[in-house]
């Protein structure tokens, strides 16, 4: 994990600033600036309906598939602007992967589920999706449970294994960015340390955001804490600062139970 | 500090419950006799008829002894023709309205005009059929002016039934497509159809029952004679189903053996359409298995 005394090295990911967030007239963002580098993990802190899996969603404006948004202010990937850069956002949805709160596999075998990505980008080769999967499989901790059973569906596996299945599925088109809401709120402890395990191998060549309600979790995965309180940034620093020094009182009222 | 609140089990609900439940056991199992005396009373009647003579021969129209063949492959081709016209129509305006429409007034309306068409009485629809591809089209009483006719009967049920089964899936699993990079089409096709598979077929059978069961339509529009060779798949000739046909030999009573015929028709329709909704059962069952 990244300490105080060790300067950043590596370069700005994703950065953001002066954005704002409507869901219709209703506002949920409100001026938030803030950067994410690459090849860290980015926690996201705040009491219930302060916006954080609004602000993941953002990322890859999978928000647009359902609802009327309106994003202003500047969202970057490699100082490229998302909304307006000229991205395709179904590329952006390859390049910027999402694990959501509630496990959702394809009602599919598990060997379609992972290998559902790379087919609609035209891969179609068996040997190479072969090799995909398994790769995906091992990345995500799940190949040694469920390499003899790749045909069965998914929906009968554990909701441990259905989410590192989400994962594999999610790494299997190669990433750049992954966004992660709560992954761990529908496991148990094990299958939680198995995913935190996981975070922390996947960094060497990711970017994870992760939402999650789970101090500890913070303080154990991630290398920056960004604090949200009403759609506003409230703060954002190491984690080990903002878990020993806090610069701002509400932030240290939060992470010591004295509201929210 | 108030009293403890004691919760103790009542004994009134639980006798609610238990007459409820011993109700509704009570209607479905009056419910399943009413079924099994009607179909066995029309087995039963229809049976002494039923041989292969009756299977294979060509009705005759003066004297007894004639046959359903002709009638019984122009139900089933009949059937086959409008559903190859409304299936496609049916799934598309139903994955329109639900997965491009969006919402606000249009989608209202549009959904307003086809539960009217739904709710159209046949006879209404047999009319139209008549003054439209009978008379106006000159494409006088023949499969194709009942096909097509009959098709209009089925495609608002079809578009409502694909609407209904595509907003029942899951939004999660529509994100997750996105969220991998899937376009719109590519998530229709790839994840919310297969997932939506055995409510569409659910109602394709009962429209196809429907179909294969409607007669004022196709009196009115596939006619009440037959072509004389056989198999005809011409669309210019008449064509008289089984459920024509049964309503013709009764009404038209020139027939010496006209209940006897009617008897027969009609255990050849509650037969087929009980294979057709077994068989269906059946493949419903392998496709849940794979999709759902
Ligand atoms: N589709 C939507 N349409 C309108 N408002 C929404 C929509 N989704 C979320 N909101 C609102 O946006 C605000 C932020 O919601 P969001 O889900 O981002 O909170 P959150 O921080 O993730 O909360 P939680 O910790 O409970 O998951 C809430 O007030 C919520 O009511
Ligand atoms: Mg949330």
């Amino acid at each position: 994990m990244l300490s105080p005394q060790t300067p950043e090295t590596k370069p700005v990911k994703l950065s953001v600033r002066n954005m704002d967030f409507r869901y219709g007239e209703k506002k949920v963002l409100d001026g938030l600036s803030l950067d994410i580098h690459a090849e860290r993990v980015t926690a996201i802190i705040g009491p219930s309906g302060c916006g954080k899996s609004t602000f993941l969603k953002c990322f890859n404006r999978i928000h647009e598939v359902s609802s009327a948004v309106k994003v202003s202010g500047d969202m970057q990937i490699d100082g490229v602007d998302i909304y307006r850069g000229g991205i395709d956002e179904v590329d952006l949805r390859r390049r910027v992967g999402m694990v959501f709160q509630k496990p959702n596999p394809f009602p599919k075998s598990i060997y379609e589920n992972v290998a559902f990505g790379p087919r609609l980008f035209g891969m179609k080769d068996k040997a190479t999706l072969d090799g995909i999967v398994e790769d995906a499989l091992r990345k995500s901790a799940l190949w040694d449970e469920v390499k003899d059973r790749l045909k069965e569906s998914a929906t009968g596996m554990s909701g441990g294994q259905q989410q590192r299945l989400c994962i594999a599925r999610a790494l299997a088109v190669n990433p750049e960015v992954l966004l992660m809401d709560e992954p761990c709120s529908a496991l148990d402890p094990i299958a939680t340390a198995k995913i935190e395990e996981l975070i922390v191998e996947l960094k060497e060549n990711l970017t994870i955001v992760i939402v999650t309600h789970n101090m500890q979790q913070a303080a154990r995965v991630s290398d920056y804490t960004a604090f949200f309180w009403l759609g506003k940034l409230i703060e954002m620093d190491l984690t080990e600062r903002i878990f020993t020094t806090p610069r701002e009182r509400m932030t240290e009222d939060y992470l010591t139970g004295r509201f929210g | 500090m108030p009293a403890a609140i004691s919760y103790r089990p009542r004994r009134l609900s639980r006798v609610t419950d238990r007459v409820m439940r011993l109700a509704l056991w009570g209607l479905a199992l009056a419910f399943i006799a009413v079924l099994a005396v009607f179909v066995g009373a029309i087995l039963k009647q229809g049976w002494p008829v039923l041989n292969l003579g009756f299977l294979t021969r060509m009705p005759e129209t003066l004297d007894a002894g004639g046959g359903i063949k002709p009638e019984i492959f122009n139900s089933l081709y009949l059937v086959a023709l409008s559903l190859a016209i409304s299936l496609p129509i049916g799934l598309g305006a139903g994955i329109y309205m639900a997965e491009y429409a969006g919402q606000g007034r249009i989608l209202r309306f549009l959904r307003l005009c086809i539960e009217t068409l739904a709710a159209t009485p046949s006879i209404v629809l047999a009319l139209f059929g008549m003054i439209v591809f009978v008379q106006m089209m000159g494409w006088s009483f023949s499969i194709r002016s009942g096909a097509v006719t009959l098709a209009l009967l089925n495609i608002p049920v079809i578009t409502r039934v694909t609407e209904v089964s595509l907003l029942g899936v899951p939004r999660e699993l529509k994100e997750a497509s996105y969220g991998l990079g899937a376009t719109r089409l590519q998530t229709i096709l790839k994840v919310a159809l297969p997932y939506a598979a055995t409510g569409i077929l659910t109602g394709l059978v009962l429209t196809a029952g429907r179909a294969f069961g409607e007669s004022a339509i196709l009196v009115f529009t596939a006619g009440t004679n037959t072509s004389q060779t056989f198999p005809d798949f011409r669309l210019t000739v008449p064509g008289e189903t089984l459920s024509v046909h049964l309503w013709y030999v009764t009404s038209d009573g020139t027939l010496p053996d006209a209940r006897e015929i009617a008897a027969g028709t009609a255990a050849v329709m509650i037969v087929v359409l009980l294979v057709l909704n077994l068989s269906v059962r059946l493949l419903d069952r392998f496709i849940r298995r794979r999709t759902r």
